[in-house]
This record gives structure tokens, C-alpha cells and sequence, in this order.
């Protein structure tokens, strides 16, 4: 029964032992392998990509299928007026989408499609490709989300880290609180407030659109960035408390480093690595947030896009839309995965096991 | 005392006390259960409690606030359009007293349009009630969110007990479904059943349970594992107690804190993706009201009514603020280890 060997990350005070453990007449062996550290750590790394890759192919594929055999049973129709057509305009219609064929074909069109990168045609958008369509888009949405991400993160640090050096005062408690209203409060409410106050009753930024430069993109991306403020604020706060009593900065205030010193190049690198671990919740936050944020902007981005091709039934950009939304949040939560591993070697890879 | 006065004094004024020395082993305070201590460790909180009393009278008035002004939140009066709030009492100190703009001056619109009647919180644009309407959506919202926490509950600790319980190839097979679903984004598949469901109460809450209840699989599953194999549950089955019996009476109470932290973050979550699914229009359907749709109502007519959306933006963030607060509290409170 030896052919059942796997490795094992043992964590014992803050050092990693490695060791390898496998059955042997029933009885579970368990052999330590410290000089080979590195090795195992990185055959297990390699498999461990390979699993993620089927994985996330998986879950593409079952969501591309998901998603071609739900809209097949949406109601109405995605050709604008295809009552007032006679049979061979609508022939000829149907046609030029490739909507007159038996299901299971245009299911394997779809899906050869998909694989060359092909989202397909919109319908509503006369002969426009899906691709192009979000091509167009995807500027606006990746500006606002990433200032959101980047704003958001670095003033929940910043927050979270004046929380816990001033813990059970009133900054902590100012702080906390500010947070617990971040992770409260629904980015649309947010958003609408904001526009109400800040844009339209003190005229200090635009109402909305996207034709105003830097300008027009402030209050979408604050909008936007309460969510990770108030995550990475609250985690900040714990990490900090916690690294904050920790041995090495007692020695680094006992060699006479300041308080400056202490906070941000003792205290705050140890906090920011399992910030790491909140950013695939984060970017999944900010895409739901895209959808109404830019709706109420008024934003010409790609979550604008999605819930308008939903109003109008324009099912290949609803179909591509999903996709694109799903590839990316996947991909973010795989390389969210891989960065923990990477940075803290203590977590097992075993994966997704909980 | 000084020590001379202590040596004048006599020594019958003495007397010898016996330590009884099994009385060193008794334990003088009440022993208290798991949940006592819970109670106890909780009430110290006070943003826990605060909350709890606020989530209290929210659920209060969401259930009588609909008969308190004796107006119906379906009735249309469309002369009663787009009234601003005007409140009995308070109306004398100069707000909520009927002012609104009407072509860019303020002027009193109760009077302009002959209303006696009082519109606490105003009306909407077909002249129905706003209070009567705020409380009937915040009910809504509100069941929405305890029947989706409770199949989530449901399903996630059937589902994560069966598969940590047995384990072996049952877990196996059931661990990759869900490895694979839980690389599904929950907007996508909430929004992508939305389309294909007839909008509704039970469309919402079948697309939130749908995927919500995974995290808690795993949770469940984790804990699980890791009482299973613990001396107590071998105990038990040594002595022949059946499966059912070791979930029920050693599983289970073991894990419900961790359940019940898991569902108290779940309950805002919910809330949360129906008042965002109302809001992009694939919610509930009028004239059914719930803090999402009226937050949408009042979105549109923001300019010219505020309050129309401020008191449903209100009461949506309160409830979430103190459900989150209420879910800290309870997470500090069961799991003392767990402290985020």
C-alpha cells in the first residue's frame, strides 16, 4: 500500500516542516523531508496549477452550457418586430443569426465559436460583434475599477492600520464604524446618495456620463470603492492587532525605531499578506457594483451594457457578457489562490478543500 | 491594627478554622452552559445589543407599520401625487410639514392641492402611500431574506454533513460538484435565473439559495471532520449509538455557532441581492413593493423627491448595519478563538 504517498506541510511554532506520508499496512507513515523543502513545494505547486486549469475549463464550460440552454427558453424573441415579418423575411432573419438551425447544432456552432474567442453577433446592435461591442466598453469599467480597487485598498489600509494603533479610542471606534457603514450600505444606495448630494444639489462634479474626463470618474469610483475600503479596513485592523504584539516589535521598539518606523515597515508588511486572501471578494463586489454603479452614472461600460442588453433580450451579448464576467472572476479568484500560496508557503495547497 | 495591640490581645478571642480539604475542589460559582456563557459574552457588546433592539423594532414595524396611518399601500389617488411627507406634530417645527418644490419654488403642496389627508412619508407618483408602502416593502425584503437564509441552512448542512459525515468516495464525488460550483460567480447565476424565471417572490428566492448555500456546505463539512474522528464520537459509537443519534446529539451541537455566525451573515447578503436585483429591474414586479423597487421608484424621482428614496435607503442600510453587527457580535460571542 506505499503507492499512496503525498506531501504534507506540517506547521509547527512559524516554521514549515515537510514531510511526506503515505499508508503502509494501514499504519499512516509519516516521513520528515526537510532539505527538500523547495522541491516538493514546487511538484506540488505544478499539479496543483494543473487541477485549478481543469477546474476553472470545467466550470467555463458548464456555465457556457448553462448559459446557451437558458437563454433558449427566455421569453419573446431577440429580433426587434418579428410579429410584423412575413415567413421569409423571418427565414432570412433567422438565417443571418443562425437561429433557424436545430438546437444541438447551433449549440456546437456556439461552442467552436467560443473556443476560437468568438461571443457572436449582437441583435441589437445591427451586425456588431460581441467582441467589439465589449472591446468598446471595457475601457470605462477597467478605469473605474481599478481606481476603485487601488482608492479603496490603500484607504482601508490606512484606516485599518489607524484602528489598531490607536485601538479602543475614538479613532478605533470611528474607524470601525465607518467601516461596518462600508460594508453596509449597498453601492447602489451609496451611489444614488452621492449623485443626489455631491452632483446635483453642490454641482461639484458631473451628474453622470463619461465625457468629462478624470472629472466624471471620481464619484462612480468612491462609489465603488466603499466595498474593499471597508473589507480591507476591517482586516487591516485585526492583522495589525494581532502582529502588533508580536515579539519582533517589541525588539524593534526596544533598538529605538519609531513609531512611523514600527507601523509601516515592521507592523504593516506582515498585516498585508492575508490581505491577499479578500481580494477575489473584492473583485467580485466591484463587478456587481459595476452593474448599478454604472447604470446610475450613467457610464457607457460594460456592466451599463449587460443590464441593458438584459431589458432589451439581446441574447448573444447577454450570453458574452456572462462569459466575460464569469472568465474573469475566475481568473482573479485562481491567481488570488496562487499569490496566498506564493507569499505564505504555510497555507497547504491541497486546494479548495476548506 | 498595630502588632502590639494585636499581641495584648487574648487568645481565646481565637479561633482555629478547619479547611475542610474537599471544599478546595467545589466550585463556587454556578456552572454555566455553552450558551449561557454565549448570553453572557454578548450582552457585553454593546453595538450587538444596540443592533438587536433596532432589528427588533424594524421587524416591529414592518409588521404593523402597514395598518399604523390607515392608508393602503396599493390605492391609488392619483389627485395625492407626489406628495412630500407632512407629519402631524413635527410639522410645526418647519420640516415634514407638506413643503415641496413645484416649478422651482417652494411651496406648501397639501395646500395647493387641497389635502387634508396627512402623508407621513408622502406619496409616490400614482398617489399611493409611502409609509404604508416603506414598511409592506421592508416586510418583503425581510421574508425574503429569512426563507433564503433558512433553505440555505437547510441544504448547506444536509448537504455538508452528508458529504464530511461519510466521507470516502461520497465525499469525493460531492466535493467536486461543488469545486465546480463554486467557480460560478453568484450575480451571474442569480441573474442568469432571474431571465429564465417569472418574476417574483419565489424566483428571487429560489436564484439567491441557489448558489447560496455552498458556503455553508463547506463550513458544515470542515466542522464536521473535525469532530468526527474526536474520542467522544467514538465513545458514542462504541457504545452502539446509531448515526443519526451521533449527528443529532454530538455533531450537531458542536456546530451550531458556527451555523448560526454563517446564517447571520447570510440574512444580509440576501437582502443585499434582492434590493439589487429589484434596482437593475429583475426583481419583484409591481405594485409588490420591497426596499429594492421602492429604492428604484425613488431613484428616478430623486431630483424633485428625496425623501422618497432617503427613507427606503434608510431603512435598507440600517437593517444591514445591524444584522452585520448583530453577526460580529455573535461570531465573537460563540467562537472566542475565531475573533475577526
Amino acid at each position: 500500500m506505499a503507492e499512496n504517498p503525498y506531501t504534507l506541510f506540517l506547521l509547527k511554532g512559524n516554521k514549515v516542516k515537510v514531510c511526506k506520508c503515505f499508508h503502509f499496512e494501514k499504519k499512516l507513515i509519516i516521513q520528515f523531508d526537510i532539505n527538500q523543502t523547495h522541491v516538493l513545494w514546487r511538484c506540488n505547486v505544478v499539479k496543483y496549477i494543473g487541477k485549478r486549469l481543469v477546474y476553472m475549463f470545467l466550470t467555463m464550460f458548464l456555465i457556457a452550457t448553462a448559459t446557451f440552454f437558458l437563454m433558449q427558453t427566455l421569453p419573446g424573441s431577440p429580433i426587434a418586430s418579428y410579429n410584423k415579418l412575413n415567413e421569409t423575411q423571418r427565414a432570412i432573419v433567422e438565417k443571418k443569426y443562425g437561429i433557424d438551425k436545430p438546437k444541438p447544432v447551433q449549440y456546437a456552432i456556439y461552442m467552436k465559436n467560443l473556443a476560437k474567442g468568438d461571443l457572436g453577433t449582437s441583435f441589437v446592435f445591427k451586425g456588431k460583434s460581441v467582441n467589439d461591442l465589449l472591446a468598446s466598453r471595457v475601457k470605462p469599467s477597467f478605469i473605474l475599477g481599478a481606481q476603485a480597487m487601488v482608492f479603496g485598498t490603500i484607504i482601508g489600509i490606512l484606516l485599518g492600520m489607524l484602528a489598531a494603533l490607536k485601538q479602543n479610542t475614538i479613532w478605533d471606534y470611528g474607524s470601525t464604524f465607518f467601516a461596518i457603514l462600508g460594508v453596509s450600505i449597498p453601492s447602489f444606495v451609496f451611489a444614488s446618495l452621492l449623485q443626489y448630494w455631491v452632483a446635483s444639489q453642490w454641482h461639484l462634479l458631473p451628474v453622470g456620463l463619461w465625457n468629462d474626463g478624470w472629472k466624471s470618474s471620481i464619484l462612480p469610483s468612491i462609489a465603488l470603492a466603499m466595498g474593499p475600503l471597508a473589507l480591507s479596513a476591517r482586516f487591516i485592523r485585526t492583522e495589525m492587532i494581532e502582529v502588533l504584539s508580536s515579539d519582533y516589535i517589541t525588539l524593534a521598539k526596544a533598538k529605538g525605531a519609531n513609531g512611523f518606523e514600527i507601523a509601516f515597515k515592521h507592523a504593516l508588511r506582515n498585516a498585508l499578506i492575508p490581505l491577499v486572501t479578500v481580494l477575489g471578494p473584492v473583485a467580485a463586489g466591484i463587478v456587481t457594483g459595476s452593474l448599478v454603479v454604472e447604470q446610475i452614472f450613467a457610464i457607457p461600460g460594460i456592466g451599463e451594457q449587460f443590464v441593458s442588453s438584459i431589458m432589451t433580450n439581446d441574447f448573444a451579448t447577454i450570453m458574452g457578457t456572462t462569459l466575460f464576467f464569469s472568465a474573469l472572476l475566475i481568473f482573479i479568484i485562481f491567481i488570488v489562490d496562487l499569490l496566498y500560496g506564493i507569499i505564505d508557503p504555510r497555507i497547504r495547497l491541497s486546494g479548495g478543500k476548506g | 491594627m498595630r502588632k502590639e495591640e494585636l499581641q495584648q490581645l487574648p487568645p481565646e478571642k481565637f479561633e482555629r478554622i478547619t479547611i475542610d480539604s474537599s471544599s478546595a475542589e467545589r466550585i463556587s460559582k454556578p456552572s454555566l452552559s455553552f450558551w449561557q456563557d454565549a448570553w453572557l459574552r454578548l450582552r457585553k457588546n454593546k453595538a450587538a445589543i444596540v443592533s438587536m433592539v433596532v432589528l427588533v423594532l424594524l421587524i416591529i414595524m414592518a409588521l404593523i407599520g402597514p395598518h399604523l396611518n390607515g392608508h393602503d399601500g396599493e390605492e391609488q389617488i392619483l389627485r395625492h401625487a407626489n406628495l412630500p411627507p407632512k407629519i402631524p406634530g413635527i410639522e410645526k417645527l418647519g420640516i415634514f410639514d407638506g413643503t415641496g418644490q413645484l416649478g422651482g419654488e417652494k411651496v406648501n403642496l397639501y395646500e395647493i392641492k387641497k389635502v387634508d389627508e396627512y402623508y407621513w412619508f408622502g406619496t409616490d407618483g400614482l398617489g399611493r402611500d409611502l409609509f404604508t408602502r416603506l414598511w409592506e416593502g421592508t416586510q418583503i425584503s425581510l421574508l425574503i431574506a429569512f426563507v433564503a437564509a433558512a433553505i440555505d441552512v437547510v441544504i448547506g448542512v444536509l448537504y455538508g454533513g452528508i458529504s464530511g459525515y461519510f466521507g470516502g468516495r461520497v465525499d469525493d464525488v460531492m466535493q467536486r460538484i461543488v469545486e465546480i460550483l463554486i467557480g460560478i460567480p453568484t450575480l451571474i447565476i442569480v441573474i442568469l435565473m432571474l431571465l429564465i424565471m417569472e418574476p417574483g417572490l419565489t424566483a428571487i428566492i429560489i436564484a439567491i439559495s441557489l448558489t447560496g448555500w455552498i458556503g455553508m456546505s463547506r463550513i458544515v463539512r470542515a466542522q464536521i471532520l473535525k469532530y468526527r474522528g474526536q474520542e467522544f464520537v467514538l465513545a458514542s459509537r462504541t457504545l452502539g449509538a446509531s448515526d443519526k443519534r451521533i449527528i443529532g446529539k454530538h455533531l450537531l451541537p458542536n456546530i451550531m455557532g458556527i451555523i448560526i455566525i454563517n446564517t447571520m451573515f447570510t440574512i444580509p447578503t440576501a437582502i443585499f441581492f434582492e434590493a439589487f436585483l429589484s434596482f437593475i429591474g429583475l426583481g419583484l414586479q409591481p405594485p409588490a413593493a420591497s426596499l429594492g423597487t421602492l429604492i428604484n421608484d425613488g431613484y428616478k424621482v430623486m431630483e424633485h423627491q428625496p425623501y422618497f428614496l432617503l427613507f427606503p435607503a434608510v431603512v435598507i442600510s440600517v437593517l444591514m448595519i445591524a444584522f452585520n453587527l448583530i453577526g460580529d457580535g455573535l461570531r465573537d460571542a460563540l467562537d472566542p478563538k475565531m475573533k475577526d
